[in-house]
């Protein structure tokens, strides 16, 4: 995984046959026995699911094995795969079995209703009103993301999130899957999603004002 | 949700709103009192957008793509799972 490490901005092509078929194309050839197929599901759900297995294990050697061992989990269970959900849904939910098999790095309460605020309270004066305003960063922002500058910095600010934080920000915000799928693969209530989701998103919001806020 | 009914929101609570509103999980008049709330808070009206901004920066951080040497093994276990089932 060298080039994980060197990856700067633009990402490569992919392979134009990975690209063009669904998961349902991948997974009839698949069942046919066709060894293509499994790379390019491989091609498409490695990496996502590395990241996620990362929100679990303590290091990045451990998630490879991890996401190793649901590959092979997935060759295995494939006949018995039924449809019910997505194929995307199937993999990362056999993704988080197997990393919580293999040891959680910390201890998994279920969020609280009523958790810490996500705005520090120094910021608002006695009437709940804004003392210390959000700052204008948006623009910085997004030029430095031009610039290709940005993504690493993203990727390390989510990799210190709390990990079920990081677990539902990785699967909603970085792989774009829906809130439901999120529960699925994750086994949350749709309320403890929104808590979690809500929790990262408001770190990684103030990460960014800490970063980019226009210096006057 | 944890709101005072029938009082306006103060900023403090709007923050606590956001990703809940942009889920589409407010209550309709929740979600009445957070608009109107954003129609006289441009510091909140800036969080929002932040927020939004937050969830679009995070969404362009891509996938990365597998290396030759690791498609070969990928590969290999699949040659190895099809041997099993023989």
């Amino acid at each position: 995984m060298s080039r994980s490490l060197s990856w700067r901005g633009r990402r490569p092509a992919r392979p134009i046959l990975a690209m063009m078929e669904s998961d349902g194309e991948l997974l009839l050839r698949l069942r046919s026995g066709d060894e293509r197929a499994f790379v390019g599901l491989v091609e498409r759900y490695h990496e996502p699911m590395l990241r996620l297995a990362a929100a679990f294990v303590p290091s990045r050697a451990v998630a490879e094995e991890v996401v190793q061992d649901t590959w092979l989990a997935a060759l295995r269970g494939l006949a018995g795969f039924e449809g019910r959900s997505s194929l995307k849904t199937w993999l990362f939910a056999i993704c988080v079995n197997q990393a919580r098999k293999t040891g959680t790095r910390e201890h998994r309460s279920i969020p609280v209703a009523d958790p810490e605020p996500v705005v520090d309270p120094s910021r608002f004066d006695a009437s709940g009103g804004w003392s210390a305003p959000p700052e204008h960063w948006i623009e910085v922002a997004e030029g430095r993301m031009e610039a290709g500058k940005l993504a690493d910095r993203i990727r390390a600010w989510i990799g210190e999130l709390p990990a079920r934080q990081r677990e539902v920000v990785l699967l909603r915000d970085v792989e774009g899957m829906s809130g439901e799928e999120v529960c699925a693969v994750l086994a949350l209530s749709d309320a403890n999603q929104r808590v979690l989701l809500h929790r990262g998103r408001s770190r990684l919001r103030q990460l960014c004002e800490d970063e980019f806020r226009e210096v006057r | 949700m944890r709101l005072l009914r029938g009082r306006d929101l103060v900023c403090r609570q709007a923050v606590e709103l956001v990703t809940d509103y942009l889920e589409g999980a407010l209550s309709r008049s929740a979600r009445r009192r957070f608009e109107a709330h954003l129609a006289g808070c441009p510091h909140c009206t800036e969080y929002l957008a932040q927020m939004r901004e937050t969830i679009s920066l995070t969404g362009r951080v891509a996938p990365e793509d597998l290396t030759p040497q690791m498609r070969d093994e990928f590969v290999d276990l699949y040659r190895r799972w099809q041997s099993e089932q023989q």
